[in-house]
């Protein structure tokens, strides 16, 4: 293709012109996640049942659990640490089936070499698919090594227990595990149920672990993907266009070839880079080579800023009706609001980072990526090698909450390495690059609109919600970025809605309440002027946003308190016990509070895709007239996620997620012109410090051994966003409906 | 016995004098009203109120850091001594909750408190005696809406005799010149309301003007430049170093959004001033860049070394040239501390840091704010965007500044270097010069 | 040649005067406490001490650390022997992805080391340039006022 390109944007002319149709699955059928959590639909008689977890994608049992000859006990795993926890997790699981000591177990994460592959460590799936292989996985070794231990000693399996790395046997002989593991004696395949630990007699899942990976990171060992340093590697930068849809018109590489220490410039279509022997070198180098670069930007690249909620909902959509329950019903009092929620970033704290190696025809990349399989699919498309010949190993990054620019790090350091073999080649990402190049939430809006009866019952209900897709992840070459910029580019494929009950732009747009009469409809925007993809939460983020600010707004209308209403439209026994058990510890007084001037409280509630998590929030803040500031004092929240492996790492990722999304709601849009990223560092896209922090912030968990687990690392999104709405309306009496609700925002609809 | 009689004589006529001068310094009490309902304002005097307020950025110095909005405890240091702000909320019993219109007037217009006592003219009420009558009640409508606070003033610490607030009366009896703002002729009524506001609320003359050794403003030199808390309020008139003129949209652009390409951002007290007027009406705003660029006529030279200046930044300096091995510690300093941001060649590195051959810190005769730039770097109040510079007085010496302060005053501003720079650097670090 | 005395041990280092200090600790010394985060001074993940101050290695060039004492995370202690801070961090499980962790750590040490007792309002005020992206600072509170009261009781 000729045309310029926009920095990834997939405009409406190339998607025709790819031809073909656009492959868009959704759920044919609409019901299956309104009402009370349903079981997926029975497999047909002829296949065999399913295996648990992801044991189905690698049905054998030493994929999961090996153990050598001294006994030690390694889980591999196919998910990734993402400072998340789930190595940690992941031991504490085996280590309880496997009876052995936490502390003995060794951990080998996504690797394609290595591991089975589970796709991408995304969607707080890990311990849903991970966690439960491992689990079975390690009961099933376990009885396997009994059964083995049996044969040895002649004693029916009835008489062993596993203990401590070994069987014994209750005439006081054992056999340690080492003994008993000799040639494949593993390599079985999974059975479909397995005899797991009774939950009363956990020892280790459900209790205080100290992660493994906290005591190098405070002692400044190695632990991330920044601090791997290989023999005679050297170090690449990238020089990205100045803007939107601009190329690369001529530069000229002499001045920069010359400098000593650089070892290569690099130069193709659009692509711009240099390899030198020091960092610091490299990244002189790469300043005085964007000097020495001239670029034809397109004027008006971008659409304006002052209009984007209204330029994205003129642009073509799919619409999707996910939800039609009833029928259009009128009521006493019809309330409507529509919402706003701009592009906002991952800004990982370091920037994205790898390290690639091209060596006798294979191609190996230590990267921080969600997924390393199909990041390989694309680089081997990228660089039209066999993917056989590509080896993707996953090194923790910094936390990346979703798909931010790991990949294309990942594709930088693999393009460059095979510019340069024979030494391993470093891509750091530079911070300004980071923010202006990493794919962002997309900018969405929502509209609701719902009557209510004289009793205050919501007796219809209907939500739109207007997004991009939530997902360009990799899988093909086109959705990396260096390769868009090739002379010879890639051309990002046409992106598909994720469907119900995952969902992407519409993730928790059906309300979890009880409603007789409601349509929501998911209108679906392929065309993305400014690049986007999954960050934390997805469309869970605004769509729990807007549904619990609206049912506040109609709590008010009803005359009802905020938490008597909701509990007032759910009957799920867990959200109840959620919702009473937050406001309970936060000592929401229902029915009024007096308050002294400015304070405010604020509710809200949210089952992740409604069938992850419970989370349920109350927030105390209070708001400055004078100014439009908003003080966060106390925030209580209740999670329920099923079975608590580690309850810290919960509690953990709850507060982290909490004040994220405070972040989030409070401050962050990313800034832009008619040409380019204007949020190019944290001076233009502040977030929240320390002077912001609340004054106190608890988090309680309703352990449910026993129960499945449920993902937990996205759930506070979305409540903490509406809880905070919600209190900024009760402090300052005016209803914020635009994120962020920033401190201008507040203080002129406070003023008007 | 002729002596005698011309000494009584002299006596006599000194405590007439110093009889008659007490006299005058003393103001009656006026009577403390019940507090007003807030019901009882116009809600539109109250929301011009505000944005006047928000023009007199009187909530900066009437706010503690760590306190509630206008309920005073800031100490201001001044020459003499510390001085503290005092609560203008309307409470009753610690605030201004009893005070009149006339009394705040009174106050506002000549500086003398509800009881008749002299208020130091670190309160600006030299500037504030120019506020029209209809200002004075939109002004007194807005504080006396606000929420009260109790709150109480810590003593101020001034060395005798100073501590003795009749001292302000002579100070007054030479220094104030009463009366509201005349409009001029010569001017249309945006430049005119520009001037008003920024002699009346703004009071830019206050830290823009310079001071003789009694406090006062010199009249004759008015924004020949002046100090505020230890920074250096650079002047405004036909002095200004700001090597690329001040025009009325590009002081417009600074005063509303806190940064100028060709000026780069305020530091130090005027931060504060411009976070206010972020919130005022365009129309005010632009009123006040339109007078204070009047005040730097049209200089052809200056214009012609402006315009050479930003011809010669707009070029990429060559490659090779962008890479010299740094010559000195200053240069090296410079190199890997600076450039990324002010680098004179920029690709990268953070949106605000300007070419500092534009920075009237740099450019300009006193090298104050550069050093308390360097040292403190430049904080974001409210997490918004906005200029973030680094603090450096961590990593470098004081001689390293100095180094790094010669390198850039030669290379950027082209001029000689600021003379005693190690010791402003060394009173800084110590604290002193803070007034 | 610039002689760089990290962490008690004198290295000379024939990298460019300018270079800043962060690419010396973690390319040629192979430290690992102190992060790339920014570049810009903006967000501390680089944070090191330097005669006691906290200060950000990636804007200062080691021409300007001559003769000067420069401790990173690693001189602080390690796993078998935590300083109190790392012992409180270990102990609060203050750490997320833990990337700011290190800069953390260095930049409450500078405070710390001076006033061992520093209450939490003070603490607060001294952490506002380091940020924490995954929404850890209740935790890396705790952790200092932890770190603080031991100190504060190491020091009597």
């Amino acid at each position: 293709m000729n045309a310029p390109h926009r920095l990834h944007a997939f405009s409406r002319r190339e998607l025709l012109a790819s031809g073909g149709a656009l492959i868009v699955s959704f759920s044919l059928t609409p019901a299956l996640a309104q009402d009370a959590p349903s079981p997926p639909p029975a497999p047909a008689e002829a296949k065999p049942p399913q295996l648990p977890g992801s044991l189905s994608k690698a049905p054998f049992l030493d994929s999961w659990i090996k153990i050598d000859a001294d006994g030690g006990v390694t889980v591999v795993t196919g998910k990734a640490e993402l400072g998340q926890g789930i190595k940690t997790a992941l031991i504490q699981v085996a280590a309880e089936e496997l009876d052995v000591d936490v502390r003995s177990v060794k951990i080998i994460t996504a690797d394609t070499a290595k591991t089975p592959n589970e796709m991408y460590t995304a969607g707080s799936h890990s311990m849903q698919d991970s966690g439960v292989a491992i689990r079975h996985a390690s009961a099933q070794v376990r009885e396997i090594l009994i059964g083995l231990a049996a044969q040895r000693l002649s004693l029916p399996a009835e008489r062993l227990t596993a203990s401590q790395g070994a069987v014994i046997a209750d005439d006081g002989r054992s056999v340690a595990f080492g003994q008993l593991v000799t040639g494949d004696v593993l390599h079985v395949q999974a059975q479909p149920t397995s005899k797991l630990k009774d939950p009363a007699k956990h020892a280790i899942v459900g209790k205080p672990v100290a992660r493994i990976d906290i005591p190098a990171k405070v002692t400044g060992g190695a632990a991330y993907v920044q601090d791997l340093r290989l023999p005679n590697m050297v170090h690449g930068r990238m020089v990205r266009p100045p803007s939107y849809g601009a190329r690369l018109r001529s530069v000229d590489t002499a001045g920069v070839e010359h400098m000593p220490g650089v070892l290569k410039v690099v130069r193709d279509g659009n692509v711009l880079a240099v390899i030198a022997e020091r960092e610091y070198t490299a990244i002189k180098a790469m300043r005085a080579l964007a000097e020495a670069a001239a670029w034809d930007e397109t004027p008006n690249a971008l659409p304006d800023p002052a209009s984007i909620y209204s330029y994205l909902q003129k642009l073509p959509a799919q619409d999707y009706v996910i939800l039609n329950r009833g029928s259009a019903s009128a009521g006493a009092k019809t309330l409507q609001a529509t919402y706003h929620r701009p592009y906002q970033m991952h800004a990982s704290i370091g920037p994205s980072c790898a390290v690639a190696l091209f060596e006798a025809n294979a191609l190996t990349v230590w990267t921080h990526s969600q997924g390393v399989f199909p990041l390989r699919k694309a680089l081997a498309e990228m660089l039209r090698m066999p993917p056989e010949q590509v080896r993707c190993v996953q090194v923790e990054g910094s936390g990346c909450y979703g798909h931010n620019a790991a990949d294309d790090a990942g594709a930088d350091a693999a393009y460059l390495a095979h510019a340069f073999p024979g030494r391993p080649v470093r891509v750091q990402w530079m911070r300004e690059d980071e923010h202006s190049f990493e794919p962002y939430g997309p900018a969405m809006s929502t509209s609701a609109k719902a009557s209510l009866d004289n009793s205050g019952s919501i007796v219809d209900w209907e939500f739109h919600v207007w997004s991009n897709t939530h997902s360009t992840r990799p899988g093909a070459a086109g959705d990396l970025l260096v390769a868009n910029y090739l002379g010879s580019p890639f051309t990002p494929p046409p992106p598909k809605p994720i469907p119900q009950p995952e969902g992407g732009g519409d993730r928790n747009a059906i309300p979890i309440y009880k409603l007789p009469n409601a349509r929501v409809v998911h209108h679906f925007i392929p065309e993305m002027p400014i690049r986007v993809s999954a960050l934390r939460g997805l469309g869970a983020y605004m769509n729990i946003f807007s549904l619990e600010s609206f049912m506040d707004e109609l709590a008010a209308v009803s005359g009802i308190d905020p938490v008597e209403f909701r509990l007032k439209h759910i009957e799920d026994s867990r959200a109840r016990e959620v919702i009473a058990l937050a406001s309970e510890r936060f000592g929401w007084l229902r029915g009024g509070r007096k308050h002294p001037p400015g304070r405010g409280q604020g509710f809200a509630f949210a089952r992740y895709k409604n069938l992850a998590a419970y989370a349920a929030l109350a927030v105390e803040v209070d708001v400055e007239r004078e100014t439009g500031r908003i003080e966060l004092r106390r925030i209580v929240a209740a999670v329920d996620s099923g079975e608590a492996v580690s309850p810290d790492g919960i509690r953990n990722q709850i507060e982290g997620g909490i004040l994220q999304s405070a972040s989030w709601t409070l401050y962050e849009q990313v800034g832009f012109d008619r040409s380019r990223i204007t949020a190019r560092d944290w001076s233009r896209y502040p977030i929240l410090r320390f002077a912001a922090v609340p004054q106190s912030l608890e988090v309680f968990i309703i352990d449910r051994p026993g129960q499945p687990f449920l993902g937990t690392g996205e759930a506070s999104q979305g409540p903490t966003s509406a809880a905070l709405a919600n209190a900024v309306a009760d402090a300052a009496g005016v209803r914020l409906r635009d994120l962020p609700l920033t401190r201008e925002r507040l203080k002129a609809a406070m003023a008007s | 016995m002729r002596a005698g009689r011309i000494v009584l004589g002299l006596l006599v006529i000194l405590i007439l004098c110093g009889g008659a001068f007490f006299f005058w310094a003393s103001w009656p009490e006026i009577a403390a009203i019940q507090p007003p309902a807030k019901t009882s304002f116009d809600p539109a005097a109250v929301k011009r109120g505000g944005e006047l307020v928000a023009i007199g950025n009187c909530i900066t110095c009437h706010t503690r850091s760590d306190g509630k909005p206008l309920a005073g405890g800031r100490a201001l240091t001044t020459p003499f001594g510390r001085i503290y702000a005092t609560n203008i909320t309307p409470d009753p019993d610690t605030g201004i909750g009893r005070w009149s219109q006339e009394a705040f007037d009174r106050a506002m217009r000549r500086g003398v408190d509800r009881r008749g006592e002299h208020l130091y003219p670190a309160f600006p009420y030299d500037h504030f005696t120019q506020l029209s009558e209809n200002d004075l009640k939109a002004i007194y409508a807005y504080l006396m809406t606000r929420e009260p606070v109790q709150a109480l003033m810590p003593a101020n610490e001034l060395p005798f005799p100073l501590n003795l607030r009749v001292t302000v009366a002579a100070w007054k009896l030479l220094f104030l010149r009463t009366g509201t703002y005349r409009s001029d002729p010569v001017h249309d009524v945006e430049w005119n309301h520009g001037a008003y506001l920024a002699n009346s609320l703004a009071h830019c003359g206050a830290c823009h003007t310079p001071r003789n050794f009694l406090a006062a403003e010199e009249r004759g030199d008015a924004f020949g430049g002046g100090s505020a808390e230890g920074w250096y309020a650079p002047a405004l008139n036909a002095a200004s170093p700001a090597p690329v003129p001040w025009t009325k949209d590009s002081l417009y652009t600074y005063l509303r959004h806190g940064f100028e390409a060709q000026h780069g951002s305020p530091t130090g007290p005027m931060r504060e001033v411009v976070a206010s007027l972020a919130q005022v009406p365009e129309s005010d705003v632009r009123a006040i860049a339109t007078y204070v660029a009047s005040l730097a006529p049209p200089n052809p030279d200056r214009q012609r070394r402006a315009e050479a200046l930003l011809r010669k930044l707009g070029q990429p300096e060559t490659v090779g040239a962008a890479l010299p091995a740094p010559p000195n510690a200053g240069a090296a300093i410079f190199a890997g501390a600076c450039a990324v941001c002010h680098s004179p060649t920029r690709s990268s590195g953070s949106a605000e840091g300007i070419n500092l051959a534009l920075s009237s810190a740099v450019n300009g005769p006193d090298p104050r704010n550069a050093i308390r730039v360097i040292i403190g770097g430049i904080h974001q109040a409210d997490t918004e965007p906005g200029p973030l510079m680094p603090d450096f007085g961590g990593a470098f010496t004081d001689a390293q500044i100095a180094d790094l302060l010669n390198y850039v005053r030669t290379r950027f501003a082209g001029q000689p270097t600021w003379p005693d720079l190690l010791d402003h650097i060394r009173r800084i670090r110590q604290g002193q010069d803070n007034s | 040649m610039v002689t760089l005395t990290v962490n008690g041990r004198q290295h000379q280092t024939d990298a460019e005067t300018d270079t800043p200090l962060l690419y010396v600790l973690r390319d040629e010394l192979g430290l690992n406490g102190a992060k790339f985060g920014c570049g810009l001074g903006q967000c501390g993940a680089c944070t090191v001490n330097v005669d006691g101050r906290a200060i950000y290695s990636c804007l200062t060039p080691i021409v300007a650390l001559e003769g000067k004492e420069i401790t990173t995370l690693e001189g602080l202690g390690t796993v078998d022997k935590p300083h109190p801070l790392q012992r409180a961090f270990m102990d609060e499980q203050a750490a997320q992805c833990g990337y700011c962790i290190a800069g953390m750590i260095m930049r409450a040490n500078a405070l710390l080391q001076n006033q061992p007792g520093a209450s939490e309002a003070v603490i607060r005020a001294h952490m506002q340039p380091n940020l924490c992206r995954c929404g850890t600072h209740m935790r890396i509170l705790r952790a200092v006022r932890r770190a603080a009261l031991a100190m504060k009781e190491a020091a009597r």
